[in-house]
């Protein structure tokens, strides 16, 4: 394995991976925002229509979120470990464990299909198959906008961390990282570890209004 | 090849984070009233520092990465504070079907 | 050794289309830029044409809508947003910083990709049909009732939008981390201070409205009734989210004008910048509260009377720090030796107009006020002066200032100054009259008026059409120098700042020795000689 060299406008390696981390920091603080406008949406309408969000939040699947939370942070409990043990040069366990992390990104995206084929049937797909009546109709039909578009976005977030996580556990596979350069797999991780907290929140908003008697 | 143990302060959190996703299952579950919002969003709160914190190492950055860390989350802020000041205190919202502005009606013309 | 620079380092298409050297991608962003500039600029002549008689005889009412928005929707995102950060920015920043390129040069290539990929959508959309619905597409007008193609306009200002997030992202990098050693914070030109203020905005602001573009455009396309109050929806949460947005886009629109007009305030006064801290920080000042006003955009939609109290306080607030900088300018030209080349009549002339749309903005913020006006000429008057007396004269400052540095040529001083004039006198005959036609009840967006206002649509169509000769001419003479202009040396203006003390055009990797700065920026002697940073 060659030693790896900064590119051509950085001074050393240093400097290359400052640039790295800043920039995917500054990158999700823009996804922040562009969750945000979401969360505003939701809060909007939550204030507006507080019985008919918490109804709505009945319809939707607590078994399936609730796991697919486990299983997401467990992704990043092993991103995180990954991270840690490809500085000490341990470029199999590492790429395992990404591959691991990967696999429950998939195991994630599965239950969500399974999740929504399950509303398909119920009829809870506005501007598909939207059929509810009621007082609350139309707003539980705001509320599955929301969950479909939040839900939705952040499938396709995952679906990307995915893609991202396999190739540099092949990276890392073929000890590419090491103490001295690792900033690939550093910032692939602070994706995935955000990918985790935009689904904390939307698990909070999403699943868990509504349940109390 | 004995190094590849997990460190224990990401043992600690990986439970601690399902400890807290069993707490705020259980929690909604319970009849608390409006509190039952306010538990769910600080346990995700509680979450979502954790994962910052200690995941993506934010403890250990200097104060730049912090401040970007939290930049998002401040503007996210200030958005939801003054919109929904706006929601909260708005008389005819949410904008009810069939007659939503009735209290609105222009101004004579002089 | 004086070897290649980088317009001659390569020469095949290849070299330009891939390249991913700063100074190339800038080049590529000017000619899409001025591209826009002249079909945003077409359709204004379009309107101003039509509302030159009180009767719609040149275009019907319907035409007219698709005209206006045409011309809001490109001039914004496809000429405003992009101008300085975009070409003057993309080739300025890593000279002035003394690094060889941007932090993320693949970045910045595909930035450019995806600003041509959003304005051809938009361009598509247009040839197409085009659409009505303004250029702020308020719901549920353009989720339900109209009959034209937002859903193809909203995709390409979406995509423009990415290419915002990636320059922004770029430039905060970049100054933060890529500075030549010795470039402390406080020895940052000005121009830097207020792109990186301008960048910070571009971040966070832009997914916003990508989030609300898209739901615009789900809503259109499922029907859902997100924004429609026939189904529950709220109308106002559309406009809170295209604000938060788009207020703050007007600093992202001067913001970078005002860090040019620093720049040549400094080089013309042969004096550093009056107050060079408060100037700095009243830009990041600028981008932070700018965030707080939206809602004085929304003072007769129906917003809560809390609300409206609130963001009309605090849109006095923002007005602070731009007084700050004018302030700051004027008195940097108290003593000092002033010369009226063309970049500085250029910045004179900002001055001049942006105090009128700022001041008038203050108009605008007070609730009662805004009553009266709201939707009148007087709004249009309003930013347009901001905008086009503000953003687009500091871009042809700015341009016409590293134009040396950029081509390595000298453009016609004379015919320069000509322009800049017209510019300046064409403009406001142009505008002027709009304050007055507003504050006599003439409301925008209509192309048929009574016939008392004609005296002063027809003073604004005359201004116009001095201004589009005025706008045509630099493309002609800079187009001249480029092949006849007087090559440049250096540093032609007796500058500081880094980017001056480097060839002109620079080297492939811009400097042949990193730079080591020593010294704050705008270090003029007594008898007005520069010092330069790294002197």
């Amino acid at each position: 394995m060659p030693e790896a060299h900064p590119a051509f406008q950085f001074v050393d390696l240093r400097q290359q991976h400052d640039v790295a981390q800043l920039g995917m920091w500054v990158f999700l603080a823009t996804e922040v925002l562009f969750f945000g406008g979401l969360i505003l949406a939701y809060s909007a309408y939550r204030i507006g229509y507080p019985e008919g969000f918490a109804e709505a939040a009945r319809h939707t699947k607590i078994v399936i979120g609730a796991s697919n939370t486990a299983i997401l942070l467990t992704s990043s409990f092993l991103v995180a470990w990954a991270v840690l043990i490809v500085r000490l040069r341990e470029g199999r366990i590492a790429a395992l464990l990404l591959w691991g992390a990967a696999a429950l990104g998939v195991i994630f995206l599965v239950l969500k299909g399974v999740e929504y084929s399950e509303e398909y049937r119920e009829h809870l797909i506005p501007g598909l198959n939207f059929a509810l009546d009621g007082p609350n109709a139309g707003a539980i039909k705001l509320f599955f906008a929301f969950y479909f578009v939040a839900t939705g976005l952040h499938a396709v977030h995952v679906a990307v961390g995915i893609v991202v996580l396999v190739v540099i556990g092949i990276r890392a596979r073929q000890d590419a990282y090491s103490d001295r350069y690792h900033s690939p797999i550093t910032v692939a991780g602070l994706y995935w570890h955000f990918v985790d907290i935009v689904w904390i929140f939307l698990f909070a908003l999403i699943y868990l209004p509504g349940r109390a008697p | 090849m004995t190094r590849w143990h997990p460190p224990r302060i990401l043992l600690f959190s990986w439970a601690g984070l399902l400890a807290l996703l069993a707490l705020t299952v259980f929690g909604a579950y319970q009849p608390l009233g409006w509190f039952n919002t306010g538990l769910a969003l600080t346990i995700a709160l509680g979450k979502a520092l954790i994962v910052l914190a200690i995941f993506m190492e934010l403890r250990e950055r200097n104060a730049l990465t912090i401040a970007f860390a939290g930049a998002g989350f401040f503007w996210l802020a200030i958005m939801l504070w003054l919109a929904l000041a706006d929601f909260v205190t708005r008389p005819n919202f949410p904008p009810g079907p069939p007659m939503m502005h009735s209290d609105s009606t222009p101004p004579p013309r002089s | 050794m004086s070897g290649k620079n980088y317009l001659t380092v390569k020469y095949s298409l290849r070299s330009w289309f891939f390249t991913t050297d700063h100074k190339r991608v800038a080049i590529l962003y000017f000619a899409g830029i001025t591209l826009f500039f002249f079909i945003g600029g077409a359709a204004a002549t379009m309107i101003r044409l039509e509302l030159a008689t009180p009767q719609g005889d040149l275009v019907s009412s319907d035409v007219y809508n698709r005209l206006f928005t045409m011309h809001g929707v490109i001039m914004v995102w496809f000429f405003l947003i992009p101008s300085i950060p975009a070409t003057l920015g993309n080739f300025i920043v890593p000279l002035m910083i003394g690094a060889r390129d941007l932090a993320f040069p693949r970045l910045n290539i595909t930035s450019w990709y995806l600003f041509m990929a959003g304005g051809l959508t938009t361009l598509y959309a247009v040839f197409v049909g085009g659409i009505d619905t303004g250029w702020t597409f308020y719901t549920p007008f353009s989720t339900m009732y109209s009959n034209s193609h937002v859903v193809l306009a909203v995709t390409g200002v979406f995509i423009a939008g990415f290419s915002s997030i990636l320059t922004g992202l770029n430039f905060i990098v970049t100054i933060h981390r890529l500075r030549a050693p010795g470039l402390t914070w406080y020895r940052l030109p000005l121009f830097l201070w207020s792109l990186y203020a301008t960048s910070v905005i571009l971040v966070l602001a832009t997914p916003v409205l990508a989030m609300t573009l898209l739901l615009v455009a789900l809503d259109r396309f499922a029907g859902i009734g997100i924004f429609d109050p026939a189904r529950g929806g709220d109308p106002l949460l559309f406009q809170h989210l295209f604000w938060f947005y788009s207020h703050p886009a007007v600093y992202i629109m001067i913001l970078p004008g005002m860090g040019v007009v620093s720049e040549l305030v400094a080089v013309y006064s042969r004096k550093a910048v009056f107050g060079y801290k408060f100037v700095a920080w009243s830009a990041i000042a600028i981008a932070v509260v700018g965030f707080f006003v939206w809602g004085h955009h929304m003072f007769v939609s129906g917003q809560s009377v809390f609300a409206g109290l609130m963001f009309s306080f605090m849109s006095f607030v923002v007005a602070v720090p731009s007084a700050i900088k004018v302030f700051n300018w004027t008195a940097t030209l108290h003593k000092g030796w002033v010369s009226f080349d063309a970049p500085m009549l250029y910045a004179l002339a900002f001055i001049g107009l942006f105090t009128i749309g700022g001041l008038t903005g203050l108009f605008l913020a007070c609730l009662a006020y805004d009553v009266y006006v709201t939707d009148t000429y007087f709004v249009v008057a309003h930013f347009h002066y901001i905008m086009v007396g503000g953003m687009v004269t500091a871009y042809f400052g700015g341009m016409h200032y590293w134009w040396p540095k950029i081509t390595g040529r000298m453009y016609p001083e004379y015919w320069a100054r000509a322009a800049a004039i017209l510019i300046f006198f064409g403009f406001n005959m142009t505008f002027f009259p709009q304050f007055i036609l507003g504050i006599l009840g003439m409301p925008r967006r209509y192309h048929t008026y009574p016939p008392e206002f004609q005296v002063w649509h027809v003073m604004s169509s005359v201004g116009a059409s001095v201004l589009a000769v005025a706008y045509l001419l630099p493309l002609f003479y800079l187009g001249w120098s480029l092949f006849f202009g007087r090559r440049a040396p250096a540093n032609p203006w007796r500058a500081t700042g880094l980017e001056w003390q480097t060839p002109s055009p620079p080297p492939e990797h811009n400097f042949e020795e990193p730079p080591v700065v020593t010294r704050e920026p705008y270090h003029y002697t007594i008898t007005g000689e520069a010092v330069p940073q790294n002197a």
